[in-house]
């Protein structure tokens, strides 16, 4: 500016002509463009390489191989007493069912003419563990089938499923001791005669964890699930609590020491490394107070602490951004203090809230430390029951069944992992889209 | 608004809370990282079989999971602690001091350590355990028995038939059960194979101070600690050619083809050298119960008996398989469950 309005005068330069000093200042102008543009590129190539690498893992997480085969089902086995009680049949356990499955997939190659040199229980490797307890389940769910033979798809075993992933190939099975590149033969001629196949695999989502010796059979359901509730009890506990305080703390407190002291504190809560609040969660709420352990009540406790003073934060600050001229207008109409609050200024200050919230929700989402100390970071297999019981059964949450997934000996274990870990970006994605949605839609610029 | 949803939530969680008094149903199970897949494995088919729910199971090591073992007796504490090396006298003092004085302990088998390499890398094919002492070592007693800090670089600097490559091992940190099997079986055992503990015993030092002076590791990078888990120590060997990692006997056999196995002292690790005990570097693996809890937590004593039995544990069940070695004394343990034997 100055250059502009000064007087030319000799010496001075012209505005045609740079001289040496504007030319450096141009010059530096320019180079701190390019760091900026280069660190932008850089945090780009990251997140590439970062998306690149877990999709290139975890893509193949949502496809599931599977094996057609025809069992039968002899009463002489399963139910000798013949009343067709499921509570009798009970006592044959997963270990009577397993021979079943054996010969099931013996009488279904040679029913379509494939043979194999394999012995039978190397044959059964390619079934998944899982299929004894898939096969039990619904045997006991429909006794009136015993005595027939019926159509049972299986999952196939996680070495070959990784096969048609491309994790296994015939070099590898020539060394894995879990795999034989004969039994890799027998997938070839299965899927050759339209019993293997591969599909979308749902059962990722609705699945339970599985021990390590069937990850073709680990899903994300408890973990979903845990993640829902506790998502629930933050929202159901931090935006009212949070709201109030800020509505409270912006616009009837008094100024003074106690309200500072107040101020400071949110603050510097905002900042305290999660896992002090798990070691807070589990002095006062399991300890003292007596919630159960592994619980998601207990989770949603800790992470709406932790959620808490991000809320109050964004809160203070959309209200504050509410100009004081709405107040005073409410007011001069006759409106009370609390009216012109709640019919005007919040409402108004209602996007940046919600904003405020999810990115809060956002956060709690794809915590793991405070869960740790909880007994959150857990094996669960069961489900949770429905809201209010289900809170205080055990479960575990999305970070924390990533966390455990990549802990397993099993390298079919990566896959599962990074598959969950894109399921809980396209959570996070979700809720910060509608988070720049609200934004978008709602606000109001004075 | 805002107030009667306050108060809404309010209501509901004190609703909720009121309903939290009913009875944990589900057995709570914590402790080593080495058990917890055989206590999955466990509790994945304990749940399809029984009508009871499947327990839950929590890792964070042997020694934090016989902490919170012997917090106390209720609800609130977990019912078995699982771990990879036997209860400390230490550790039973804490739980009776607590009110947890009847402990069952169940051994339920051994756990194989191994040495392995990555697939193509160097030849690494027979260790001893002084090949180890030498190269692990921080300090060694010359033959005058002062200490010197300890020289070699390159594994053939110890012995030509090893391969010539830069020593680099992948060891268990501290905080792991693991590392004191290491320490005891393979380091200590090679500085009294290789006469450098007697040195340093005749050089003055205590009978413990020498097995302190053999088993402290170097720290000038060639040794590294890995506090994660096997899956750390794989994804380290990976991407080091020339390193050498120590796993257990499971994780190798699931990790076969990207792993190769060395013999220890001229045995190779498999699960019949391991549970005739010629391997050496073996350890036992442990659960312990709370006989407190045993009628109260319904499910209790039916997991424990479930665990030892022979479907399960023994040389034919799915433990075994996963690389667990079976315990030969397993009719004993089974015999223990069923009369509730405690600890001493």
């Amino acid at each position: 500016m100055t250059d502009a309005t000064a007087p030319i005068g000799a010496g001075q330069g012209s505005l045609i002509q740079q001289d040496s000093r504007t030319a450096k200042r141009n010059a530096a102008e320019k180079r701190f463009k390019m760091y900026g543009l280069a660190a932008v590129c850089v945090g780009i190539a990251m997140l590439i390489m970062l998306v690149t690498s877990i999709l290139s893992n975890g893509v193949s997480a949502f496809f599931q191989t599977t094996i057609q085969i025809m069992v039968e089902l002899p009463e002489e086995k399963l139910d000798k007493s013949g009343v067709r009680d499921p509570e009798v049949m009970a006592k044959v356990t997963t270990f009577g069912y397993a021979p079943l499955l054996r010969d099931g997939l013996q009488k279904t190659l040679e029913d379509n003419g494939i043979e194999t040199e394999l012995s039978a229980k190397d044959a059964a490797d390619l079934i998944s563990d899982e299929s004894v307890a898939q096969l039990r389940r619904y045997v006991l769910a429909n006794p009136e089938l015993i005595g027939q033979t019926i159509p049972v798809e299986v999952l196939a075993s996680g070495r070959i499923d990784g096969f048609y992933k491309g994790r296994v190939t015939y070099e590898s099975a020539e060394l894995d001791s879990n795999v034989s590149p004969e039994q890799l033969d027998l997938a070839e001629a299965l899927k050759g005669a339209d019993l293997l196949k591969t599909g979308f695999n749902w059962r990722f989502f609705t699945a339970p964890d599985a021990s390590v010796t069937r990850p073709e059979a680990a899903g994300l359901g408890v973990a979903i699930i845990g993640s829902f509730y506790m998502m629930l009890i933050v929202l159901c506990l931090a935006l009212p609590i949070g709201v109030a305080a800020s509505i409270y703390l912006e616009e009837f407190a008094p100024q003074n020491r106690f309200t500072d002291l107040i101020e400071v504190n949110i603050s510097n809560l905002a900042a305290v490394p999660s896992i002090v609040f798990g070691i807070l969660g589990l002095a006062i709420f399991i300890n003292f107070a007596g919630l159960p352990q592994s619980a998601p009540i207990v989770g949603g406790l800790v992470l709406t602490l932790m959620t808490l003073p991000t809320i109050i934060i964004a809160t203070r600050a959309s209200l504050k951004s509410v100009p004081p001229s709405i107040r005073d207008a409410a007011l001069g109409l006759g409106a009370s203090k609390m009216q012109a609050v709640f019919h005007h200024v919040l409402p108004l200050a209602m996007p940046g809230i919600l904003t405020g919230t999810i990115i809060g929700l956002a956060q709690a989402l794809g915590e793991t430390a405070p869960l740790l100390l909880i007994g959150m970071v857990a094996f669960v297999r069961e489900y949770p029951a429905g809201p209010p019981e289900g809170l205080f059964d055990p479960a575990t949450a999305l970070p924390v069944q990533i966390f455990n997934f990549t802990q397993r000996s099993d390298p079919a274990f990566v896959e599962r992992a990074s598959g969950a870990i894109i399921v809980l970006l396209l959570f996070l994605l979700i809720m910060n889209l509608t988070a720049i949605f609200l934004r978008r839609r709602f606000e109001r610029r004075w | 608004m805002t107030f009667t949803r306050t108060a809404i939530s309010t209501l509901a969680l004190a609703a909720v809370s009121a309903t939290a008094a009913s009875a944990r149903d589900q057995v709570q199970i914590a402790g080593s990282s080495t058990v917890l897949p055989y206590a999955s494995i466990v509790a994945e088919a304990f749940g399809e079989n029984f009508d009871f729910p499947t327990p839950v199971v929590e890792s964070g090591g042997s020694s934090a999971g016989l902490k919170r073992f012997c917090e106390g007796v209720g609800e609130n504490t977990i019912d078995i602690a699982n771990a990879s090396r036997a209860i400390r006298d230490s550790e039973v003092a804490v739980c009776a001091e607590n009110g947890v004085t009847d402990i069952i302990e169940v051994r339920i088998g051994y756990d194989g350590i191994v040495f392995a390499s990555q697939q193509s890398g160097p030849a690494f094919s027979e260790f001893t355990p002084s090949q180890w002492y030498l190269a692990m070592a921080s300090e060694m007693p010359g033959d005058d028995g002062t200490m010197v800090a300890n020289p070699n670089t390159s594994w053939n600097q110890i012995d030509a038939s090893l391969p010539d490559a830069e020593i680099l091992a992948f060891i268990p940190g501290t905080k792991h059960g693991t590392r004191e099997v290491f320490e005891e079986k393979v380091i200590l055992q090679g500085c009294e194979d290789t006469g450098a503990m007697q040195r340093m015993m005749d050089a003055g030092l205590d009978e413990d101070g020498a097995e302190d002076a053999c088993m402290s590791i170097r720290s000038d990078g060639r040794a590294v600690d890995i506090d994660g888990d096997y899956t750390e120590t794989l994804a380290r060997i990976e991407s080091d050619p020339d390193g050498v990692g120590v796993f257990g006997l499971a994780f190798y056999e699931n990790n076969t083809d990207k792993l190769k196995v060395a013999t220890m002292g001229g045995v190779e690790p498999t699960v019949e050298t391991i549970s005739t005990g010629e391997y050496p570097v073996s350890r036992p693996l442990y659960f312990y119960i709370k006989k407190a809890h045993i009628g109260a937590i319904p499910g209790l004593k039916d997991y424990a008996s479930f665990f030892v039995s022979d479907d399960i544990a023994g040389p034919d069940g799915p433990l075994a398989e996963y690389g667990l070695v079976s315990d030969p004394e397993l009719s004993d343990t089974q015999q223990m469950i069923e009369s509730e034997t405690i600890l001493n």
